[in-house]
């Protein structure tokens, strides 16, 4: 399955704005997470666990739980700060 | 009222003809309630020269609409408003506005902080401040993920504990 990634603030100015990413079935925002930590360097260190970090599954916040499906777009970022 | 709910823009806002066009040609309101939102000079005792504000667009829109949604759900409201702003301000400009018409004041009040409140901790915006010692992304605080909880939802947005040393 294919995903698009989006990143945010911080986020962002370590990865890009976001980049596309082949999973396989059954995977979660969690094991999307996982993967990229996997690959080491700037990923590591900002997706790290334990880094109060965000995500969304297609523009909904969502639990890193929710499996992601076909063409989903998967986005993390930082705690949010508008108002 | 006709007009958009929710405005994401880089352009600076008139909230008394916000206000005007959210009543207009509804005589059933009888209370407005309104909060602007505005760049402090300074933040964390440190001077603040300007700020730059992100989001993400679609997103955004969509969380705050969904906001809207759920204050009417809580309270007798007849109408509201939210314009948020992006890019760089300085300090003293606006930043962001809600306006809630009800019938009465007690609604409107309460509709206009629980939007405040949720925004605060739910909707996709980050503020990087510009300072005497460089720039550096807004910490998300505790006490609005406090706010958001008196009214039964877990924000889950601030950390519970420090991220460690604060990027340059």
């Amino acid at each position: 399955m294919k995903l698009r990634l989006r990143y945010f603030a911080s986020i962002r100015e370590a990865l890009g704005a976001g980049e596309s990413l082949d999973v396989a079935e059954g995977a979660t925002v969690a094991s999307v997470r996982d993967a990229l930590i996997a690959r080491g360097g700037a990923h590591a260190v900002v997706l790290a666990r334990g880094r109060a970090l965000r995500s969304a599954l297609d523009q909904v916040l969502c639990d890193e739980s929710a499996a992601v499906a076909d063409g989903s777009e998967v986005a993390f970022f930082p705690p949010v700060t508008g108002g | 009222m006709s007009g958009p709910r929710v405005t994401v823009q880089v352009a600076d806002f008139d909230l008394g003809r916000e206000v005007a066009a959210l009543r207009g040609g509804d005589a059933g309101v009888g209370a407005v309630a309104a909060f602007v939102g505005t760049v402090r000079d300074r933040n964390d005792g440190q001077g603040v020269s300007s700020m730059e504000l992100e989001h993400y667009p679609g997103m955004t829109e969509r969380a705050i609409e969904a906001m809207i949604d759920e204050a009417q759900r809580r309270f007798d409201i007849r109408g509201a408003r939210v314009i948020h702003r992006v890019g760089v301000l300085q300090p003293e400009d606006q930043i962001m506005m809600v306006a809630v018409t009800s019938a009465h004041r007690g609604e409107a009040f309460q509709a206009c902080e629980f939007l405040m409140d949720y925004l605060k901790t739910q909707a996709p915006f980050w503020k990087k401040e510009q300072t005497p010692e460089g720039a550096r992304w807004v910490d998300a605080r505790s006490s609005d993920d406090a706010a958001i909880a008196r009214w039964g939802i877990t924000a889950g947005n601030a950390p519970v504990a420090p991220n460690g040393p604060r990027e340059a």
